[in-house]
């Protein structure tokens, strides 16, 4: 696809530690091209061995990432599951959101799905430029141009290919397969019954469309993800829509298949209907089993429980964890993910990194768990259920056809009946087939009608003895001397038909902020002033709410509003968090940062330690029977201060402070070490300013370092209550060791 | 219409089948359901359609819908936009970008009504 005659921007790699240039980005897009088209999968390794484990459902890992937070006990290892894993990014513009898909693809997403602006989907013809959108993007070849190219410098700042997605519905389908095409889109929705239960498109033209939209898509490699989980999102009751939701598959991939679509580039979006307080496992299983027995060839796109979503984002995280063992238990080859916020507001940019990171934890902790947990397939309800989720689905296609096909079905109202069908409650859709928007505009193709181009699905009349020989194997469009899909260098470029709506505008207004390198709060565009903030107010749900709203303006937030409210008591109070725009930016020149403390060399205080033979005592101090910490900082199994030689004798937990001193002196340590947990009582202030009252009172403060340590110990505390330091989480053995050393050459000792 | 769950009672045709059978049967009737809807497609054409040839003819959006506009007012649009274009590519022996430009600004439509028979 490529033409090696055009100028094309050489974009510089990326730089960890600097931000994406969306000026230079812009900069020369009428020339840029996307470097490869279609669909990547990840490549599942049979076996993977990281840090002491084996993984059975891996694939390869990233060049560049952030692991899971717990990851730093486990040598920070990142192991990346097998299947793709899908963000959904809606910040509607494009110059954040590729700043969004970075960060998400520094998470694990490998699949960036941007949804579309409200009101596209009706639009008949081709948006251009970036105007912002409403609920998403406006979907132009602008923006995916700038998003491709992005992309296509994340991917090698990660080091694993990026699927970039978007949707090929709505009345231009056609139009924006072949710019989908053109600009290396990876991944699209197609589903012409979206179109007409949930856009209200006409039926004939949805399904005319279709067919070319589909069939240009094939030619591209774009793998298609239909759009039945919309029924799931729609239903009255989730539970009841199983047998019409398999029916939906099956015509978007029977139709798919007949006008030319390969079955693996075709992935059913699937969801678990169900969401607890209802036994959703036990409800959702033998539909994901009934769906792949019928669907074996296909592949799956997991998505993730909207339906059931309030605006508790520890629900929904609890939610789409079952949903993501329904997809280890059963299978899954795209692992969507939903944010956490998404039952409040559009989604904030590091809950695409919570969702991202929901779904790796899950999959991972889950990995090779269907090799010792099994679905019982021979289960009496089980196995009753599977049956009978087909059959109905089956007497569903049955009646349907009886009364006069698919379009007279969407007539009579089949689709999104709230009864388990053949129950029915005459409540679902209906849409006529003279109705809908761009109803009219099909037209039977003449018996000369002719299109010279490629890939183009349909009767077509060539001219009689025509042959192609220059360009595709069918090459119609020789004709022409190539089309847009044969001959690159074809491919037009218009930018900005709107001269105030547009990202040029966009950025002007916060130029000053990047110049300076302002820092501002942000959850959905650069400088936008979010910050979110929660309280527990001792009042009932109203009352708490305007309380909520008052605190806020206190804290002089603008367009303060409740995001999230849940009643702790009716009476004793109420959990709310609220959200508003804070409009200050912070200069980083004016920060007073105190200086990050240096480590040591290995062999600099494997030196020290020998010449001083430095021994210390170390215990669990008070009633405190934890002991993890204090043996990640002197075990050498966990780069502890023995590996530098340290003679460390562990006293245990629970132990007097004075038991403590009487050992450093039995020992003649240099260095006594206690770990204690922040008490209510104030325990782990007194255990501290005892240890440090006896050793004066025995004479041998000054021969000692008191060293403090536990995840809430602060150095500055432990210093006030008489120790030489204290360190709190995350402290590692060799910070440990380096302030030894570095004290003990300070004071001489 | 409602209608309470006759499961039990309708089910009775596919008691039956096997699993196999079963499955068979659902690709056989989502096969039937939807062969009317790929014939009408392969018969139909839209303007979108129309406009995604002269996408792929490397034309911009914006002259795709001048072209595809004028085609669909005077009735043409089942002859193929491409198809015309394509005419006057020849008529003027130009690519189709430029045959594309003159047809949007309202040149060489006699072109295609000499062939078509007059405009609707």
């Amino acid at each position: 696809m490529s033409d090696a005659s055009r100028p094309r921007p050489a974009d510089k790699p990326l730089d960890p530690n600097e931000k994406l240039d969306v000026a230079s980005l812009l900069d020369g897009l009428e020339h840029y091209r996307p470097r490869r088209s279609g669909w990547h999968w990840r490549e599942r390794l049979a076996h993977q061995h990281l840090y002491e484990f084996d993984y059975e459902e891996t694939s390869a890992g990233l060049k560049n990432s952030v692991p899971l937070p717990a990851a730093h006990y486990f040598d920070n290892i990142d192991p990346q599951p097998d299947c793709v894993v899908t963000t959904e990014i809606a910040s509607g513009r494009p110059e954040d959101d590729i700043r969004r898909m970075r960060m998400a693809a520094w998470h694990g997403a490998d699949h960036m799905m941007v949804i579309r602006t409200a009101g596209q989907s009706h639009m008949d013809g081709l948006l251009e430029g970036t105007p912002e959108g409403v609920g998403g993007i406006a979907v132009t070849r602008k923006q995916c141009r700038l998003t491709r190219r992005a992309l296509d410098l994340i991917e090698d700042e990660v080091g694993r290919p990026i699927n970039f997605h978007s949707y090929v519905s709505g009345v231009a389908g056609p139009e924006i397969a072949v710019m989908f095409a053109e600009e290396g889109v990876n991944g699209a929705h197609q589903d012409p019954q979206y179109n007409i239960l949930y856009r209200n498109i006409n039926m004939y033209r949805s399904f005319v469309d279709a067919a070319v939209a589909k069939h240009v898509m094939a030619a591209a490699g774009i793998v298609q993800i239909d759009g039945a989980h919309n029924a799931n999102a729609t239903a009255v009751k989730a539970w009841k829509v199983m047998p019409e939701l398999l029916v939906q598959h099956a015509i978007n991939c029977a139709f798919s298949t007949a006008v030319g679509m390969r079955k693996e580039q075709i992935a059913l979006s699937t969801v678990p209907p169900d969401a607890p307080p209802a036994p959703c496992m036990r409800m959702d299983l033998p539909y994901a089993v009934a769906l792949r027995d019928l669907f074996g060839e296909y592949k799956m796109r997991a998505q993730q429980n909207t339906r059931y979503m309030e605006s508790d984002s520890r629900e929904a995280t609890v939610s789409h964890v079952m949903n993501l063992m329904i997809s280890r238990l059963t299978s899954a080859d795209i692992q969507s993910t939903i944010t956490p916020d998404e039952g409040r507001n559009v989604p904030w940019h590091y809950n695409n990194v919570a969702a991202v990171n929901t779904a790796k934890q899950s999959l991972i902790g889950m990995d090779g768990l269907r090799e010792i947990v099994k679905i019982d397939r021979e289960n009496p309800e089980f196995k009753a259920r599977v049956r009978e989720l087909k059959e109905r689905a089956v007497l569903f296609l049955e009646a349907m056809l009886r009364d006069g096909g698919y379009f007279a079905g969407v007539e009579q109202a089949y689709f999104v009946d709230s009864g388990e069908y053949p129950e029915t409650h005459d409540d679902g859709i209906a849409r006529c087939s003279d109705g809908g928007v761009a109803e009219g505009t099909i037209v039977q193709r003449a018996n000369d009608y002719m299109a010279p181009v490629c890939h183009h699905f349909g009767e077509n009349h060539l001219p009689q003895g025509f042959r192609g020989r220059d360009f595709c194997e069918a090459a119609p469009c020789d004709l022409i001397g190539g089309c847009t899909l044969c001959d690159d260098s074809k491919v037009p470029f218009i930018d900005e038909l709107d001269p105030v709506d547009n990202v040029n505008v966009r950025l002007a207004a916060t130029a000053e902020m990047r110049e300076r390198g302002l820092i501002k709060p942000e959850v959905q565009w650069a400088g936008d002033g979010y910050v979110a903030v929660t309280m527990f107010l001792p009042a009932a749900e109203r009352v708490a709410e305007a309380a909520a709203l008052e605190l806020g303006r206190a804290m002089n937030l603008v367009d303060v509003e409740v995001i999230h409210r849940q009643v702790m008591h009716p009476a004793e109070g109420t959990l709310v968090e609220i959200k508003g725009r804070l409009d200050v930016a912070i200069d980083p020149a004016t920060l007073v940062i105190p200086e990050k403390p240096v480590p040591l060399t290995d062999e600099e205080i494997r030196a020290f330690v020998a010449t001083k033979h430095l021994r210390c005592v170390a215990a669990t101090v008070g009633e405190d029977e934890h002991s993890v910490g204090m043996r990640e900082i002197i075990d050498i199994k966990h780069g502890g201060i023995e590996k530098w030689g340290f003679a460390c004798t562990y006293l245990g937990t629970s132990v007097p402070v004075e038991k403590v001193l009487d050992a450093a002196i039995e020992h003649a340590a240099q260095v006594v070490l206690i770990s204690t947990i922040i008490t209510h009582g104030d325990m782990h202030r007194e255990n501290m300013e005892k240890l440090a009252d006896l050793a004066a009172e025995k004479g041998v403060r000054d021969k000692l370092l008191l060293i403090a340590g536990g995840t809430q110990v602060s150095d500055k505390q432990a210093r006030a209550w008489g120790m030489d330091a204290g360190f709190g989480r995350k402290t590692k053995g060799v910070d440990v060791a380096s302030f030894i050393v570095e004290t003990m050459r300070e004071r001489g000792m | 219409m409602v209608r309470p769950d006759t499961f039990q009672e309708v089910r009775a045709s596919l008691a039956g089948l096997s699993d196999e059978q079963l499955e068979a049967r659902f690709w056989e009737l989502s096969g039937a359901c939807v062969e009317p809807l790929v014939e009408l497609a392969r018969t139909h054409t839209s303007p979108s359609i129309e406009r995604s040839v002269l996408m792929r003819m490397g034309l911009d959006s914006r002259t795709c819908m001048a072209v595809v506009s004028e085609t669909e007012k005077r009735g043409w649009l089942g002859h193929g936009a491409g198809h015309l274009v394509w005419l006057c590519m020849q008529a003027w022996d130009c690519d189709a970008p430029a045959a594309a430009a003159r047809l949007a600004a309202g040149e060489g439509w006699d072109i295609a009504d000499a062939k078509w028979g007059g405009a609707k």
